[in-house]
């Protein structure tokens, strides 16, 4: 209870989660952000303008299909996919890029920046950014510019800068840092545009509105082939921005079990893990206070996993403040795990998912199983799998041209 | 409340920066007393993090060459015993909120007044979030000294109001495009809307190289910081005593003779 009151009390807040510990620079300007989406974010012109681009742009509503051949091979619960990857740019990232650069529009910024981690966040922004003819730079760790280079060159096609982070472990925590940097250095013209559930308050927020679509669809979908919820939501959680979508609209029916599956890399005991709720502790970092994976001196750990949208060593305060309240659960998927979903649902179902997306697939393959026929699971496919193709082939030891 | 107020009383204080454990324990050492020796009048003492977002490429490297070392909590506060065994010059930390956090509020606090640590920095802990903190710092008589920015706006009286020890203001020297006399002008503006506000000093930071910039800048403040040129003569290697004490008299020098 005193808990709820100190939530009610202040937004910037998810019991002792989140926060706003940014450089001073940054301050006002942050201010200037929350007061902007407050005041646009239930303005009809706004929304208008926002559905118009989901709907007409992006090619929303995504699909709910139903995973006959996995259900029946899997002999359990009805599987149902919520397929993001059927988006435009092929990822969940645009439903909240295209939330944010609305906000920036509206504050008359002209340049946009981002952080990205498997390149689809970059993609997304890089998009939005040529529709809008707004400039666009984004950051993005050196390792993982190597293992994506697709998308890398999807962004330059687009018209934005790609800026490889050669600092510390050159991966999305150092394209954060990169990104936050280069915000500190250009408020007057530039919109951070950050993709993840994490980061300093209003960005958790935020990215929770504009992401939660995709709960707001499905749940509508569901009652719709099934007249009743789910039992349980499955999905991919790095920072969190497509888990806390996919939860959103479930959060307060307390029989749908929400279910986030975290990197494990080699293994949640193994020191190349990115398992963050399972493996973390408390700390403050990127601007909120949240779980992190680091030493007992505070020191931030370099994180591991095959997949680059989930290689990050926090998690989102909302996510920290689900799991701390018991009312979603989070498990680690190893990297061979998600291999073997990704080769699955590309045989069984005909879909090629992001390597982030397989992680939930892999929890799915073994949840469903043990629940009876009359249960029901909604899984969001969080992208599609292309991206991947090539770094799939890598670790099976296939030679690929590319 | 610590005596970091009455080091700025009739002078203007020079507050040279180093990395503790940068490249290694005994240099830490030795580069602080010397510091001190040659005009520094509170020494910056910085505890690396994995994650410096408010340090620029020089202080980046020099974290890197700590952590080299095994650099950890309790190596700095080692590093602060050995100095206080020669030395008493005023020091203050510069870290990041996740190192007191993780060590424990109470107990970091605590190790800072055993050992004399007058006062903290912490980019990444806005006023608005040191509300955690800041009972343990009063509890051990430690400061945390608030940064002013060049965007703090209408901000700065407010931050100005609730300081103590100093207010470190950071200068917008060293951006691209911003030419010192604009960037001076702005600084002066902000230390009078500080001045009308507080008798708490107000030390310049951030992009200051030359003596002649100290100079300028020791007209309108009470205090000048300097960080990654000090921390560049330190990695920069050689004789690098001599060539710390130098720079120190040449900067203590610089910003006196406006006094």
């Amino acid at each position: 209870m005193k808990e709820m009151q100190k939530e009610a009390k202040d937004v910037s807040h998810y019991g002792e989660f989140g926060g706003q510990y940014i450089p001073e620079t940054l301050m006002n300007e942050l201010k200037n952000v929350a007061n902007a989406y407050n005041k646009y974010k239930d303005d009809p012109d706004f929304l208008k303008e926002l559905h118009d681009l989901l709907n007409n742009y992006a090619n929303r509503p995504s699909l709910l299909y139903y995973a006959d051949k996995m259900t029946k091979d899997l002999g359990g619960a009805k599987i149902y996919l919520k397929r993001e990857d059927l988006n435009h740019t092929g990822a969940h990232k645009i439903n909240n890029v295209i939330g944010q650069a609305l906000i920036a529009k509206r504050m008359g910024k002209t340049r946009l920046i981002a952080e990205t981690g498997a390149g689809q966040h970059g993609v997304a922004t890089a998009t939005i950014a040529a529709l809008f003819g707004m400039k666009c730079e984004i950051f993005m760790g050196k390792v993982d510019t190597d293992r994506q280079k697709l998308n890398v060159y999807r962004m330059q096609l687009l018209g934005a800068k790609v800026h490889p982070i050669t600092s510390g472990s050159m991966v999305l925590k150092d394209a954060v840092n990169a990104a936050l940097q280069n915000w500190a250095s250009r408020i007057d013209d530039t919109f951070y545009v950050l993709g993840s559930a994490v980061g300093p308050y209003p960005f958790p927020e935020m990215v929770h509105d504009f992401q939660s679509v995709i709960s707001k669809e499905s749940k509508a979908q569901i009652l719709e082939a099934e007249g009743r919820l789910p039992d349980a939501v499955v999905a991919c959680v790095g920072g969190g921005s497509n888990a806390i979508g996919s939860f959103a609209e479930y959060i307060d029916d307390k029989d749908v079990e929400l279910i986030g599956c975290e990197a494990a890399g080699k293994g949640v005991d193994t020191d190349q893990t990115a398992a963050t709720i399972e493996r973390g502790s408390v700390g403050i970092f990127h601007g909120m206070k949240s779980l992190f994976l680091q030493n007992d001196d505070g020191q931030i750990d370099q994180v591991y996993s095959i997949s680059a949208g989930l290689d990050y060593p926090g998690v989102g305060p909302e996510h920290a403040r689900l799991a701390e309240l018991k009312r979603a659960k989070y498990v680690g998927i190893t990297d061979d795990e998600a291999v073997n979903a990704f080769e699955y649902i590309a045989k069984t179902e005909g879909i090629i998912a992001a390597i982030e997306s397989c992680h939930a697939l892999a929890y799915v393959m073994k949840l469903a199983p043990t629940m009876s026929k009359d249960k029901i699971i909604i899984c969001t496919v969080s992208g599609r799998g292309d991206k991947d193709v090539a770094s799939i082939a890598k670790y099976r030891g296939v030679d690929i041209d590319e | 409340m610590s005596n970091l107020k009455e080091v700025f009383a009739n002078k203007k204080a020079f507050i040279p920066f180093v990395v503790a454990d940068d490249p290694d324990i005994e240099t830490t050492v030795a580069n602080v007393l010397t510091l001190a020796q040659n005009g520094a009048d509170i020494v910056e003492l910085g505890i690396p993090f994995s994650d410096p977002v408010a340090d620029g490429p020089v202080i980046q490297k020099a974290d890197l060459r700590a952590f080299k070392a095994d650099v950890n909590t309790n190596v700095v506060f080692e590093i602060v015993e050995k100095i206080r065994q020669k030395s008493s010059v005023p020091i203050v930390f510069l870290t990041y909120l996740n190192i007191p956090f993780k060590y424990g509020y109470d107990k970091f606090c605590q190790r800072c007044q055993e050992l004399d640590i007058s006062g903290l920095v912490i980019p990444d802990a806005p006023i608005e979030e040191q509300c955690e903190l800041k009972p343990y710092a009063e509890k051990y008589g430690v400061d945390l000294i608030p940064l002013i920015a060049p965007t703090s706006a209408d901000r700065i009286e407010k931050i100005a109001q609730s300081a103590t020890g100093f207010i470190y203001v950071v200068s917008s020297l060293g951006v691209t495009g911003v030419r010192d006399e604009l960037a001076i002008q702005q600084l002066s503006e902000t230390i009078e809307r500080i001045k009308k506000v507080t008798d708490v000093p107000a030390a310049i930071g951030f992009g200051i190289h030359s003596s002649e910039q100290a100079g300028k800048l020791a007209t309108i403040a009470d205090g000048i910081i300097i960080g990654s040129a000090v921390v560049q003569i330190v990695a920069d290697g050689g004789d690098v005593q001599k060539n710390l004490g130098e720079y120190a008299l040449s900067i203590k020098d610089a910003i006196s003779v406006k006094a």
